[in-house]
């Protein structure tokens, strides 16, 4: 690299990724040790086999004293944090404690051994779906999701802790990336969701929704690392569609469920097992939710590199 | 679309009964799945201006005044009265922009918060073009370069009782604040004969009941507004108002200039009233 041949003294950079054991984190991981030469250090709960050698993983809870020897022991250049927890099937007691403390001690490792840059991958869902949003939502809206789900509390009470952290930690670069709804190989909510050959929908609804391509949004993380960089960024796609468009070009057989019955229809199967979709969700197809990313593609040079049909077409590509 | 395209649409009028070819010619900025960033696109509104122009012609038989007043191109805030429980007067000053001047416009008019809450409404409204009346949503639109169509009385003017009729509400200071943000032209619009499409009383106790902001009655079966009376509508088109000032005046600066463009409607609709010889024809 460049930057390498202009101080060959230089220690290889160190950026420490949590979550790097999911679908997401290793697609961050394999893009980080591709385009930069830098050392690439893991921590997950979950193993992660099948690992590049020269990654480095801890499999630490982010609360434990091990995860703070990785800050302690090595010069961290940065910190990206995707291990935010999501699943609906956990107990919200633990899930809540897992990513709240986490976070915090993440921000506090931080703090105590200097680390230049701090990157959150949070989501534009932290704003929530509502029926009088406009259009697109700026990154000084209100972060309103907690008010109807709260199994999205933890998200933007993440978003929160790091935001503050954002104002008062001057000295660390911050930075919040909220992504519209990931799409790709990973197990996320939209991505799951679109996987699912009968998905709900409900009658008589049909929000325009924005997607982004995994890999697009692996691009703003690395955008993200960039000096200088700092503030909160909205990251969107390469444009907005109605949820019935893109069902319709993944050939999907949307179920059309009148709202008034949806939630209890809907929680019984989730109950039952036959169906994985988060009912305290369902207003994620029904009200727009959607953003603006003119400040990401004027400050950070974020564009998508992927199309709208490629993007969609992303979620059934094998792992 | 190129600017060869849009000049091509410009080169002549579209016959007003050829609805394929004035959607066609309206711009709509859609994207490869052919929808504008608003949910909007050209095969919805097709269909849906069939029934308008249906509406329009011969079930209101319509006629408009001073449409050369609508602009062919560049953005502009059209501003009306509102009333008669149902909405029809925005649906028929839409299909007046889209069937009466020689190059067709998109009119987007900002609709109630409830809206997207309404099975079916919530994205029809969106298909063809309608807008949730967030200011957001209308500074989009005209930093766009599109045609925003506001109510400034709101659900008071929609829900007044026919005692009232043609006396305009209060006029909020939102969509002058937009205009002089986005240096938008206002064109006045009154709209005369929506007033007596569903002359009904406010029964307020039902009102308070059901929580809503009022219970309107009819005195004819089925006593609720639900199909409007096929009443003559008369539109007039004012000259376009250009304001300049400060957008964050001191309110009673804004409400100067607001009163500006109501005193202009309300001096529109004395003079429809004067010539109109019977409400239904």
């Amino acid at each position: 690299m460049t930057d390498g041949a202009e101080r060959p003294a230089a220690r290889p950079r160190t950026v420490v990724v949590t979550g790097i054991a999911g679908r997401l984190g290793r697609i961050v991981a394999r893009r980080l040790h591709r385009e930069l030469d830098w050392r690439i250090v893991g921590l997950d709960r979950r193993p992660m086999p099948g690992r590049p050698k020269d990654i480095e993983h801890h499999q630490v809870d982010l609360r434990s004293k091990k995860a703070r020897d990785v800050f302690r022991t090595g010069e961290v250049d940065a910190l990206i944090h995707l291990g935010v927890m999501h699943d609906p099937r956990a107990r919200p007691a633990e899930i809540y404690s897992w990513n709240i403390t986490g976070t915090t001690k993440l921000l506090e490792y931080c703090q105590a051994y200097r680390v230049p840059k701090v990157v959150l991958l949070s989501s534009a869902n932290v704003y929530g779906p509502r029926p009088d949003n406009p259009q697109f939502l700026t990154e000084d809206a209100p972060l309103l999701a907690a008010q109807r789900f709260p199994q999205m509390r933890d998200l933007v009470e993440i978003d929160h802790l790091v935001s503050t952290f954002l104002w008062r930690a001057q000295g660390v670069e911050t930075v919040i990336l909220r992504p519209v709804h990931i799409v790709g190989p990973v197990h996320n909510a939209p991505s799951n969701y679109l996987r699912i050959q009968r998905p709900p929908v409900l009658l008589g609804f049909d929000p325009m929704v924005q997607l982004i391509h995994y890999q697009d949004t692996a691009d703003a993380i690395v955008a993200a690392l960039g000096p200088g960089r700092r503030g909160i960024y909205n990251i969107v796609g390469p444009g907005e569609v109605p949820l019935s468009a893109v069902l319709r070009e993944l050939g999907r057989e949307p179920v059309q469920i009148p709202h008034p019955v949806a939630k209890p229809i809907l929680s019984l199967a989730f109950r039952v097992g036959i169906s994985s979709f988060p009912v305290d969700e369902l207003d994620f197809i029904r009200y727009v939710c959607m953003v603006d990313g003119r400040r990401a593609s004027a400050e950070l040079g974020f564009r998508p590199r992927f199309g709208l049909r490629e993007t969609i077409h992303a979620v059934d590509e094998p792992a | 679309m190129g600017l060869l395209d849009r000049l091509q649409q410009l080169r002549g009028p579209v016959p007003d009964d050829d609805i394929a070819g004035r959607t066609q010619a309206l711009v709509v900025r859609g994207n490869e799945f052919g929808f504008d960033e608003f949910g909007a696109s050209r095969e919805s509104l097709r269909g849906a201006l069939r029934v308008a122009r249906w509406l329009y012609r011969h079930y209101f038989r319509a006629s408009a005044f001073g449409v050369e007043h609508i602009p062919a191109t560049g953005r502009v805030l059209f501003v009306a009265n509102h009333s008669g429980q149902l909405p029809f007067d925005g649906l028929v000053i839409c299909a007046a922009c889209f069937l009466e001047p020689p190059q067709p416009r998109l009119v987007r008019s900002m609709v109630e918060y409830f809206v997207p809450t309404v099975p079916f409404a919530s994205y029809l409204f969106a298909r063809w073009g309608q807008i949730t009346g967030t200011p957001e949503n209308c500074r989009r639109l005209l930093a766009a370069e599109e045609a925003v169509l506001v109510f400034p009385e709101g659900a008071r003017g929609i829900s007044k009782s026919f005692s009232k009729r043609y006396q305009l509400a209060e006029f909020g200071k939102g969509f002058l604040r937009l205009a002089l943000e986005m240096r938008a032209p206002i064109v006045p619009i009154a709209v005369i004969g929506a007033e007596e499409q569903a002359p009904a009383i406010n029964v307020k106790p039902l009102a308070r009941l059901f929580g809503a902001p009022s219970f309107p009655v009819v005195p004819y079966p089925p006593f609720l507004p639900l199909v409007p009376l096929p009443v003559k509508y008369r539109l007039y088109f004012g000259e376009p108002i250009r304001m300049t000032g400060d957008p964050d005046d001191d309110d009673e600066v804004l409400d100067e200039k607001a009163r500006i463009v109501k005193n202009r409607i309300q001096s529109m609709i004395q003079i429809g009233l004067r010539e109109r010889e019977h409400v239904f024809w």
